[in-house]
């Protein structure tokens, strides 16, 4: 790997941290409302799982989807101009914080329905079978996710159908307040997809490198017409499930036990031990960052409101 | 009595119903150690126990599939859907299954169930998370739909409910639980299949329910200062449907407006309007009016959202319309 992916990994680890703690305070501020899931914690996720994709590629996610949306080649202006129900948001400010797209990009969206979305990933899949088109489509849902019936259906219907598409789950532990342990008969969640005989296997999301070679290789098992895989990854939400989460089901320690880890703290120590940057070069892409993520906050504030013709447009494809 | 807010009311709702009566028992996602994503069941856990409020998976079908079984065992199962918007995961056991057994196997099955859930828009949650389908669970002949609007009635309605024998769909309102009432303590039941009047008046008719019924309140109080009286009657139960107050109120003031907050298409006001021709078109002066929302997947930008939801200032003037 040359020193631009390493650094490139990095900036997009710290462009979605910085992010996610502008968009808490653009909630604290009133400017950003409804529901706000911060992916603060798992940005190595996304962010190794997508890195090896090619333009062919689909994403579909939940609604924990600014990061990943990050990942697919999204400007940080339109990210937060979303969140900000801004016209220049990538729902044009009709989606908000769960409901993000960018379908040129390949990235399917934001799902605001638990589960949901597999199934649609299914479909997405069997287009590119259908179409003998290259595609894979990378399918990322959380651990709570697993429990509902759509995951089953569809897991078992990319098996029968051998449909291009590699499920990940990001287990971080919770769903809402819900450990793993207390909603999942099966705690080793990569398991479930045993019971599908789909390939599996689990990879620490919060190391970018791990993460980004379990992707690589079974994007290419799946590519090689292997059907589908299913790839856990291990992770951790530092935050609150949503703004305004009381979290009376975890003790701190726990979070902060995590927190030693951090996926972007560990990964810059790394860049630094290995040689790859110096910290000069560190400090200094974190500033270029920095500004990225402001002038993203400034341009979204700027932004015009959508028109109010906008609440009628997009209802049907169709004229009728 | 007290003054309790809609959250308040229905807390002790639940908690008087499973201190009475040990069949009672809840089950849904966070209602257990979160207690509750919206604070209902705060404190139920460690008074109760992880028996009697079980936390579930996100596994919307089995808890309301699961509701159904417990239930024709004897129990009386609470089942919480999160929100409305996840009732459709559910959909095949409440219409399938729940609004159906009864009849189906010739009364021999019997349903106390109460499917706790809350919906309705204007919190900035998305075409997804903002709905207010609750006309289509009263489409469904064999299911119960009960939405509160006033604190007092959200205990009243919840006790009636548990204590039914029926399968009820206990709808709430997101933005209706720091509003505050007054609420009678202890045993207050107020029967289901009921309407009511909210508000007397003389010159208009507005049949409301939920937290319409607040907004309609508003229009009336401001419609006063005019020297317009208008009658507020609160559906409260949208099946069994109560016509009997609607029409009354009608025969008087001959003009109507229905305000709800879910699609003006195939709603309750489309219901209630073609009930008020059928059973009152000698009375008609002026035809219904309808107050709904408009028809959009609700966005999430706040001012389009907004625009999107009745108002007050709708209200007034479909009332003038109709004067
Ligand atoms: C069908 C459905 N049920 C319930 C919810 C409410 N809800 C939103 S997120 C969530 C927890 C999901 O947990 P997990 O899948 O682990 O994802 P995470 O939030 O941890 O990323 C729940 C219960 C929903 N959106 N959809
Ligand atoms: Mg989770």
């Amino acid at each position: 790997m040359e020193k631009k992916e390493y650094l490139d990994l990095y900036h997009q680890m710290v462009a979605i941290r910085r992010m996610e703690e502008r968009a808490a305070e653009l909630y604290q501020q009133g400017k950003i409302g409804g529901f706000l899931h911060l992916y603060i914690g798992q940005e190595a996720v996304s962010t190794g799982l997508i890195a090896p994709r090619t333009p062919d590629d689909r994403v579909i996610t939940a609604y924990r989807d600014h990061g990943v949306a990050y990942n697919c080649g999204l400007s940080a202006r339109e990210i937060i101009a979303e969140l900000l129900g801004k016209a220049t948001g990538c729902s044009k400010g009709k989606g908000g914080s769960m409901h993000m797209a960018d379908v040129k990009k390949n990235y399917w969206g934001g799902h605001a329905i638990v589960g949901a979305h597999l199934p649609l990933a299914a479909g997405l899949a069997l287009g590119d079978l259908y179409s003998k088109t290259p595609g894979v489509t990378i399918c990322m849902f959380g651990d709570g996710a697993t429990n509902i019936g759509y995951f089953h259906e569809a897991l078992n219907l990319s098996k029968v159908w051998n449909l291009p598409v590699l499920w990940v789950c990001e287990n971080n532990q919770y769903g809402m307040g819900t450990a793993v342990d207390r909603a999942s008969a099966v705690s080793d969640i990569r398991k479930k997809a045993d019971g599908y005989a789909i390939l599996n296997d689990e990879v620490d999301g919060m190391d970018v490198l791990a993460v980004k070679e379990a992707s690589a290789k079974m994007l290419e098992e799946i590519r090689a017409g292997g059907g589908p895989r299913f790839l856990e990854i291990n992770t951790y939400r530092f935050r609150g499930h949503s703004m305004g989460d009381p979290e009376r089901y975890r003790k701190a320690d726990e979070v902060h036990r995590y927190q030693e880890n951090d996926p972007i703290g560990m990964f810059r120590k790394y860049l630094i031990a290995a040689g790859i940057a110096s910290e000069e070069e560190i400090v200094k892409l974190e500033d270029v960052i920095e500004e990225e993520v402001r002038d993203a906050v400034e341009f979204a504030e700027n932004s015009p409101e959508p028109a109010p013709e906008e609440l009628y447009t997009n209802v049907y494809f169709e004229t009728y | 009595m007290a003054r309790l807010t809609m959250r308040e009311a229905i807390s002790q709702a639940l908690w008087e119903e499973m201190e009475r009566d040990p069949k009672v028992f809840i089950m849904g996602e966070e209602v257990g150690v979160w207690g509750g994503t919206y604070a209902v069941t705060k404190g139920f856990y460690d008074h109760f126990g992880a028996d009697r409020v079980r936390d579930t998976p996100i596994s919307e079908a089995a808890i309301i599939g699961g509701g159904i079984g417990a239930a024709l065992t004897g129990l009386r199962p609470v089942a919480e859907l999160m929100t409305i918007n996840f009732a459709f995961s559910a959909m095949d056991h409440i219409v399938n299954e729940a609004a159906k057994m009864h009849y189906m196997f010739g009364g021999q099955m019997v349903l106390p169930l109460v499917i706790r859930t809350v919906g309705g828009g204007g919190r900035q949650l998305g075409a997804t998370h903002s709905q207010t389908p609750d006309a289509i669970f009263a489409h469904f002949p064999g299911l119960v739909v009960v939405a509160p609007g006033t604190p007092a009635d959200a205990k009243g309605l919840l006790k009636a409910a548990i204590r039914s024998n029926d399968p009820v769909m206990f709808i709430e309102h997101a933005t209706l639980y720091q509003t505050r009432g007054e609420v009678p303590e202890g045993d207050y039941i107020v029967p289901i299949g009921k309407s009511t009047i909210q508000r007397p008046g003389k010159d208009v008719t507005i049949v409301t329910y939920s937290k319409m019924l607040e907004l309609s309140l508003k229009a009336a109080d401001q419609l006063a200062k005019e020297g317009i009286e208008a009658e507020i009657v609160d559906l409260r139960t949208l099946r069994p449907l109560d016509m009997d107050p609607v029409i009354e109120s009608f025969k008087k003031t001959n003009r109507a407006v229905i305000v709800e907050e879910g699609w003006k298409s195939y709603g309750v006001g489309s219901e209630i309007t073609a009930r008020i021709y059928e059973e009152a078109f000698d009375y008609v002066d002026a035809p219904v009016k309808r107050v709904a929302q408009k028809e959009v997947p609700l966005p999430y930008n706040r001012t389009l959202e907004q625009s999107a939801i009745p108002n007050v200032e709708d209200i007034i003037q479909a009332v003038k319309e109709v004067l």
